[in-house]
């Protein structure tokens, strides 16, 4: 490793490291970082590098892969210049929010200065995994040209690219192990991006290009799948016919997780048949997703498949209560389900019947903007699933209207929750049979599960609510709130009470400036709060900036609107100072 | 009547159509400053690339949040709210509007056509449903016949193939299938039928 040769160089003579300096460790360089190199736990990591100055430096040495949070908080600069050796990194970028179109377009999180710092100091990278970044094809270009060693490549939530960038992955990266795009906004250019890949490229072991809308190359998209022997993972997009998807599962009966194309096609008896032992031929598939557009008349072909499933999301894939209980009665090893409210609570209940190990549920709603007497999922399928599935830890639920009475039975029953987003799409919602808020549902949450790390709250909810979580959500680090609570009290008890509080989401709530100035001592530990359509305004902001140097204080600026509101504000914690590169509707206080 | 005296007669305060949250009780008229009663709508700036699927965003002039004078719906689509992803809503969004479209039509889950080719002793059906695109169907229908159509062009339609593939559209004409977008043509096919290229040419060529 030429990396540590260097650092032999610089180091100090052979006699210090034996001394004992200090109470320091007697141990060689060399020893202490094989020994620290072997954590894998962030958390661990960074506790070791407090310890003193030999362990900082072991474990900055030895440290292969990074995670950082919000790519603001810290500068590519800063970054390579402590961590010298860094094979793969992790960057979120844009505020969660962002999904749902509260940040303006062009707000930032690009990429590319980071991949330009990086094609200078970490030649070597092998990963890039981006949330919610930037991401153009001039930067995948330059990707594809800078690190020959480069294995994967994982996008989510990111914009600004096209398949013109995928192709110059494919063209260019010879030790591409993985390439991940998800959920992506990509310009779709159907030109035959896969014909990219080179006859003599077989390493391929994740494939993911679901979102797609167009048609690929299917006869690229073959000869890829056939001679890369070690794929693990193939998620295929809408137009990939059922007879297209037996060819690739003959080619590919080694895979683990599959991501059908299009479920419906007419079918001969033949076609069906040779289907159904594509599925049955594959042994190891313990992830089926897709299902864009479903036939259920098909869905036995998955049977043979089912019972080694442990992650099933049909959350594209708008099926009935029967057809999902049929389903289900073959997926007893099921631990992760994702479904449409299609289903509705008789599905619910199916799942409670037959999938007791259950760990995650999320319910989708199939018309979030539907009026009137709109079906879907209520309290009684919640509590179905509560009582058949006790190892329950995760859940997102959309409905339409909820009990507390519903919510408090459901975490009596699986009172291990780590992760609980109620989602009850009417804004305010009370509970409807008595008409009161919502505070003692997530009252019940937060005593009952005392592992609670996240929590999204909804309903009519008044300061109570904020009460019980300040005082009893001890190891909640992520919380979203929309259209909740009575007064600036209702967040000054979330941000006293809750101390390993991280992520804080809120808008359209009556918090003003003696919330926001509530948490002054707090945002240093967190990593981000965002306010948006709240009382704060631009004075309260500009206090907390002058207050609080090593925040940036954000305020994004909509035309037409009341100089003296600040709209949406996000504050987050930087080693960077402030953004350097932010658009003119964003103003830094 | 002056006009102070004819408006507290008609007592607008009690008819004013107001736009609040559900559930509330507080119906205190407010200062412009307190935006806890009513629901903010802003106008979103995000450029969307999806263009299909309705924007969730309402156009809005928000700087008189509580002096509501004209009559707002019951409820409002509220920016980015239920929290559901651009990518999800709009695939919800076209699955719904094939069952409408679906529905519209009568049949409600299937679309029916005859399939025709010169030579063949009978005819087939097939669902238009099935398929989500020209290069589905036509692959299907180059599988039932087992004959090939070749490269689709807007110049010169299906060159250098045997057979070409036609539908009759509402109007009774005989179409070249792959001109118009998808979702035109499934509205508008009424049946279908495979020429052979000679003949397809011909049409082409108009």
């Amino acid at each position: 490793m030429e990396c540590c040769n260097k650092r032999r160089m610089m180091k100090e003579s052979p006699e210090s490291n034996f001394m004992n300096r200090r109470g320091s460790s007697c141990f060689p360089d060399e020893v202490l970082e094989r020994v620290i190199g072997m954590l894998k736990s962030r958390k661990d990591r960074s506790s070791v590098s407090l310890v003193c100055k030999e362990w900082y430096n072991a474990e900055r040495w030895s440290r292969r892969n990074v995670f950082i949070g919000n790519c603001y908080s810290v500068s590519p600069e800063i970054l390579t210049r402590r961590f010298p050796n860094i094979r793969s990194v992790t960057l979120k970028g844009k505020p969660r929010f962002s999904d749902f179109n509260l940040v303006p377009a062009n707000w930032g999180a690009d990429i590319h200065f980071w991949l330009v710092v990086f094609a200078k100091k970490y030649p070597f990278l092998e990963e890039l995994r981006l949330k919610r970044m930037t991401v153009t094809d001039e930067s995948l270009k330059f990707l594809a040209r800078s690190f020959p060693n480069f294995k994967a490549i994982s996008l989510q939530n990111c914009d600004g690219f096209s398949t013109d960038g995928l192709a110059a992955i494919a063209a260019d990266c010879k030790n591409l192990t993985e390439l991940d795009i998800q959920e992506n906004v990509i310009d779709d250019k159907n030109d035959n991006w896969l014909t990219c890949f080179p006859e003599s490229f077989t390493s391929l072991e994740v494939l993911n290009f679901s979102i797609l809308h167009n048609d690929v190359n299917f006869d690229a998209l073959e000869k890829l799948v056939t001679r890369c022997k070690s794929l693990k993972t193939l998620k295929l997009n809408k137009s990939i016919t059922l007879e297209q998807l037996q060819r690739l599962l003959f080619r590919a009966p080694q895979l683990c997780e599959l991501g059908t194309g299009s479920f419906s096609q007419e079918l001969t008896t033949q076609q069906y048949s040779e289907l159904e032992s594509a599925f049955s031929n594959c042994k190891n598939l313990n992830t089926l997703s897709g299902l864009w557009v479903v036939t259920p008349q098909y869905l036995p072909v998955l049977y043979p498949a089912c019972a080694n499933l442990t992650f099933l999301n049909f959350s594209y894939a708008p099926l009935d209560s029967d057809d999902i209980a049929k389903l289900l009665v073959h997926c007893a090893n099921i631990r992760r389900l994702w479904v449409v409210d299609t289903i509705e609570d008789k599905g619910l209940e199916a799942v409670g019947t037959h999938c007791p190990l259950l760990e995650e549920l999320r319910v989708f709603p199939a018309d979030p903007f539907a009026e009137g007497d709109a079906r879907g999922v209520t309290d009684s399928g919640f509590i179905a699933v509560s009582q058949g599935c006790r190892n329950l830890h995760y859940v997102l639920y959309f409905c339409r209207h909820m009990t507390n009475a519903a919510v408090a039975t459901v975490v009596q029953n699986c009172p291990d929750f780590t992760h609980f987003r109620l989602c009850i799409m009417n804004p305010g919602q009370p509970d409807y049979r008595t008409s009161e808020p919502m505070d003692e549902a997530f009252g019940a949450v937060v005593k009952t599960c005392s592992k609670l790390q996240r929590l999204a709250i909804s309903g009519l909810l008044t300061d109570l609510t904020f009460e019980y979580i300040g005082k009893y959500a001890k190891n909640l680090e992520t919380l979203s709130v929309a259209f909740a609570g009575s007064s600036d009290w209702g967040m000054q008890c979330v941000l006293e009470g809750c101390p390993k509080l991280r992520k804080l989401e809120i808008r359209d709530c009556p918090f003003g400036n003696a919330a926001l100035l509530s948490g002054l001592e707090k945002y240093e530990s967190m990593r981000s709060l965002w306010m948006s359509d709240c009382k704060v305004t631009m004075n309260g902001c500009r206090l907390l900036a002058k207050e609080m140097p090593r925040l940036n204080v954000e305020v994004i600026k909509e035309d037409g609107s009341d100089d003296s509101q600040a709209e949406r504000v996000y504050v987050y914690r930087s080693v960077a100072g402030p953004r350097r590169d932010a658009p003119s509707f964003v103003l830094t206080l | 009547m002056e006009p102070s005296i004819y408006q507290s007669e008609l007592n607008l305060e009690a008819t004013e159509l107001r736009l609040g949250l559900p559930g509330r009780t507080n119906n205190k008229r407010s200062s412009p400053e307190d935006r806890s009663t009513s629901i903010s709508i802003s106008i979103s700036k995000s450029s969307s690339v999806d263009s299909s699927g309705p924007s969730n965003a309402t156009d809005h002039d928000d700087d008189d949040d509580d002096h509501q004078n004209s009559v707002q719906p019951a409820k409002v689509q509220v920016v980015g709210w239920p929290p559901v992803r651009s990518f999800r809503r709009n695939s919800m969004q076209q699955q719904k509007q094939k069952d409408e479209h679906n529905n519209n039509n009568g049949d409600g889950s299937a679309m029916y056509v005859k399939v025709s080719m010169a030579g063949a002793p009978y005819l087939r059906k097939i669902d238009l449903n099935v398929y989500n695109s020209y290069s589905q169907l036509l692959n299907a229908l180059q599988n039932l016949f087992k004959c090939t159509f070749g490269e689709y062009s807007e110049r010169e339609g299906y060159n250098g193939s045997d057979y070409a593939p036609t539908y009759e559209d509402k109007d009774g004409d005989w179409m070249l299938v792959g001109d118009v977008p998808w979702d035109m043509f499934t509205c508008s096919c009424k049946r279908l039928r495979i020429v052979k290229g000679s003949e397809a040419k011909g049409l082409a060529s108009l």
